[in-house]
């Protein structure tokens, strides 16, 4: 069992039950994977939830982590996402201080990394920027000099490119 | 649950039945004519459903919850049927929790019906309520809180399917006081339908002549069998495939009887406390065939003196356990015996002299299993032999856990599955009393002992009650040495003898079984131990031999944990 450890992104199709988000987040604590990030919403089918899992480690423990997500009844299907060609996008809120003179500069900053201003107050103002996980992290390194008074991020969401839906893929075997 | 996930056909509406009725129903479509159990205020409304069927189900009721769990556990392991534990909410249900656990770690299918407090009272901490479903999450296959007794008939049916399928696990089904009294006119499903559970059925046949070919070409295999050939039947397919391939065998405590014993090409159980020349094997073979196992660090030991240059080919039901531990060459997912069947005609017999020269000359020089000479005291080791000899080898033997659990899986031979229980995985002490109630249930007519350990049984020694109550013949042989054993044991090999809370200041056992309404015999030297043993034997109702033996006798042989299979510590005398 070797391997590096980097960022797998998972995505699995769940029964929509009360309860199944604490199974898979038991899961996770109890057999001591490391989560970045996740992000859980509807999905096409009525009853059941599509879940976005960012979780790190070596190929062989990801993969010890999905056949273990796949044994969970209310988990439909789980696939692997990181070395398939996939969208992978996030959002952020993030709330800047900034004086009235540095409104333009940051609002330009912004602009650059297509992030839209949703909200401005006296002495701050709100920007919601979405992309991949990198861009948000390089716009926040950038607008750090600022001030972040306040920052929310929702976790990746991802999907494979092309006409294969997700729900296809599963951890058996 | 939606539509597309409800189950398949059904018979339209049926009779009103109370929750109660439809649970006491899929108990009996199950099979199952005993369950375990103590109630309460929460389950009340489901023992007066029992008191209506109490001509068809069999309520035992154990003195204590962990006792009903662990009974209902020895049930499903000695008949391969589903045991069924019920009780009832918040302390009901977590005397249940070790119990469950257990079941978890040992692949054994329980259904536990807990009963909860009801509806309207749910959240609000009400007398006795306890989340018992969301504790039980990490220790058990499933779970599920049954709101409504329309839901019951489909809940009941999964809970049953889960628990056999695939690797078997414990369901634990919590149902609210008032759902239990619920009226419902939805049937029992036809069958079961759950979307995200598919268990495999026969393994892969390209993955499986990919195995044969490994096989065949190994010059030093071991069959390394585990519980999977109980779980699955599979102990003709596994005496075939070794027998015609000539390909010998050890096993895991679990694994033990799953292959004759005696056989010549039997070298026993492996691991910590497995046979020397079982470890020395794994560490020279060259293809390791693991069957329905999942190379627990017990029975592995040091994981890079495991085989080191062996090819791993590994038939599980559960994927998660293949490659978990070890680098495999060939992983096969699948039924043990429906993938036994399909790789059995492909494995050619070799003669592989040299090989089995080797294993037969290490089991020549490295006995492990001789008794040494002891004129003043009785050694535990005899007190198992004895069971052996007094029984002709066939008996039902549960062991609890500790030094009693090792020498009770090696001083006897066993030759058919389903005849050694122990709790390997979660080792709870306790274990053995009301898993042998349960195993004597499920088997009745066939003598059963249980050998345990004086720490041991204390913990669950108010089963004695139900045994005298129920009148169970179990035959119970204490290995007393006044010591929690294995404690005192690794106390005395690895802290230098500075001995803590491993004595045991016990009462007269005998009396005390006597006072529960049990016989209870006293043992103190090898002359009564084998009349008492024989007596016992012979006698059709339970009884209790209080058996002195040696206080500071050791388990041999031991691998230090740490280290591998190479450096197994042998008997000194």
């Amino acid at each position: 069992m070797n391997g590096e450890s980097r960022s797998h992104t998972l995505v699995a199709m769940v029964a929509d039950h009360p309860g199944v988000l604490t199974r898979v987040a038991s899961m996770f604590r109890r057999r001591g994977f490391n989560i970045a990030s996740l992000a859980v919403g509807n999905c096409e089918e009525p009853g059941y939830s599509r879940m976005t899992i960012e979780v790190r480690g070596t190929d062989d423990e990801v993969k010890q982590f999905e056949k273990q997500l796949y044994k969970l009844v209310e988990v439909i299907t789980v696939r692997d996402l990181t070395d398939v060609s996939a969208v992978q996008t996030e959002t952020a809120l993030v709330r800047v201080r900034v004086s009235a003179a540095d409104r333009p500069v940051l609002a330009d900053i912004a602009g650059i990394f297509h992030g839209e201003i949703v909200d401005v107050g006296r002495d701050s103002m709100i920007v919601q920027i979405t992309g991949v996980s990198e861009t948000i992290d390089r716009f926040l390194d950038v607008i750090a000099e600022y001030g972040i008074d306040e920052l929310t991020r929702t976790g990746v969401v991802a999907m494979a490119r092309g006409s294969k839906a997700s729900r296809n893929g599963s951890a058996r075997g | 649950m939606t539509a597309s996930e409800s189950n398949g056909s059904t018979n339209g509406a049926v009779p009103a039945r109370s929750g109660g009725q439809v649970i006491c129903e899929a108990i009996l479509a199950e099979g199952i004519d005993v369950i375990f159990g103590m109630p309460g205020g929460a389950s009340l409304p489901f023992y007066d459903s029992l008191y209506h069927y109490q001509d068809r189900i069999r309520h035992v009721l154990a003195r204590h919850e962990q006792g009903a769990g662990f009974a209902a556990n020895g049930y499903a392991r000695a008949t391969g049927k589903v045991g069924v534990a019920t009780s009832t909410s918040g302390p009901g249900a977590t005397n249940l929790v070790t119990s469950m656990a257990n079941d978890h770690m040992d692949s054994v299918p329980v259904v536990y019906i807990t009963g909860q407090v009801a509806r309207p009272a749910i959240g609000s901490d009400a007398f006795q309520e306890t989340d018992i479903t969301g504790i039980s999450i990490p220790i058990t296959k499933h779970n599920y809180l049954v709101m409504h007794a329309d839901e019951l008939p489909r809940v009941m049916a999964e809970a049953f399917y889960l628990a056999k399928s695939g690797r078997p696990g414990p369901v634990v089904v919590d149902v609210p006081k008032d759902v239990f009294l619920e009226e419902t006119t939805v049937p029992a499903p036809d069958r079961v339908n759950l979307r995200g559970y598919r268990p495999v059925r026969a393994g892969n046949l390209k993955m499986v002549r990919r195995a044969a070919e490994v096989i065949n070409a190994s010059e030093r295999p071991m069959i390394m069998a585990g519980h999977g050939v109980d779980i699955s039947g599979a102990a003709p397919e596994l005496f075939e495939l070794a027998t015609s391939g000539n390909i010998p065998v050890v096993t895991t405590l679990h694994g033990v009887g799953g292959f004759p014993e005696t056989h010549p090409l039997s070298f026993g159980m492996l691991g910590m406390h497995g046979l020397a020349y079982a470890n020395f094997a794994m560490g020279e073979t060259d293809c390791i065939i693991g069957l329905g196992v999942r190379f627990d660090d017990r029975a592995v030991g040091k994981v890079d003196e495991f085989g080191p240059n062996a090819k791993v080919v590994h038939i599980d039901v559960d994927p998660a356990e293949i490659g978990k531990v070890l680098d495999t060459e060939v992983p096969i997912v699948g039924d043990l015996k429906l993938t036994l069947q399909a790789l059995m005609p492909l494995i050619e017999h070799r003669e592989r002299r040299p090989w089995i020269g080797q294993l037969n000359e290490w089991r020549e020089n490295h006995p492990s299993l001789d008794i040494p000479d002891s004129p003043d005291t009785v050694l535990p080791q005899e007190v198992v032999r004895s069971i052996y000899d007094a029984s002709g080898g066939d008996a039902r033997v549960i062991a609890d856990v500790g030094q009693n659990q090792m020498w009770a899986s090696q001083h006897f031979w066993y030759e058919k599955p389903r005849r050694f229980f122990s709790a390997g995985g979660l080792g709870p002490m306790g274990y053995a009393l009301p898993a042998a109630m349960g195993v004597q249930m499920g088997a009745p007519g066939e003598p059963v002992w249980c050998v345990t350990g004086d720490g041991g049984l204390l913990i669950n020694i108010q089963e004695f009650n139900t045994l005298a109550a129920e009148k169970i013949p179990v035959k119970v042989a204490i290995l007393n040495n006044a010591h929690l054993g294995m404690i005192r044991q690794w106390q005395q090999f690895f802290y230098e003898g500075r001995y803590m809370g491993a004595f045991l200041d016990n009462p007269d056992f005998a009396k005390v079984a006597e006072a529960f309404g049990l016989r209870g015999v006293s043992v103190s030297s090898r002359d009564e131990l084998h009349t008492a043993i024989a007596d016992a034997h012979a006698y059709d109702g339970p009884v209790v031999l209080d058996v002195h033996v040696d206080r500071v006798e050791n388990v041999y042989p031991m691998i230090v944990p740490g280290t591998g299979v190479r450096s197994v510590i042998e008997d000194p005398r």
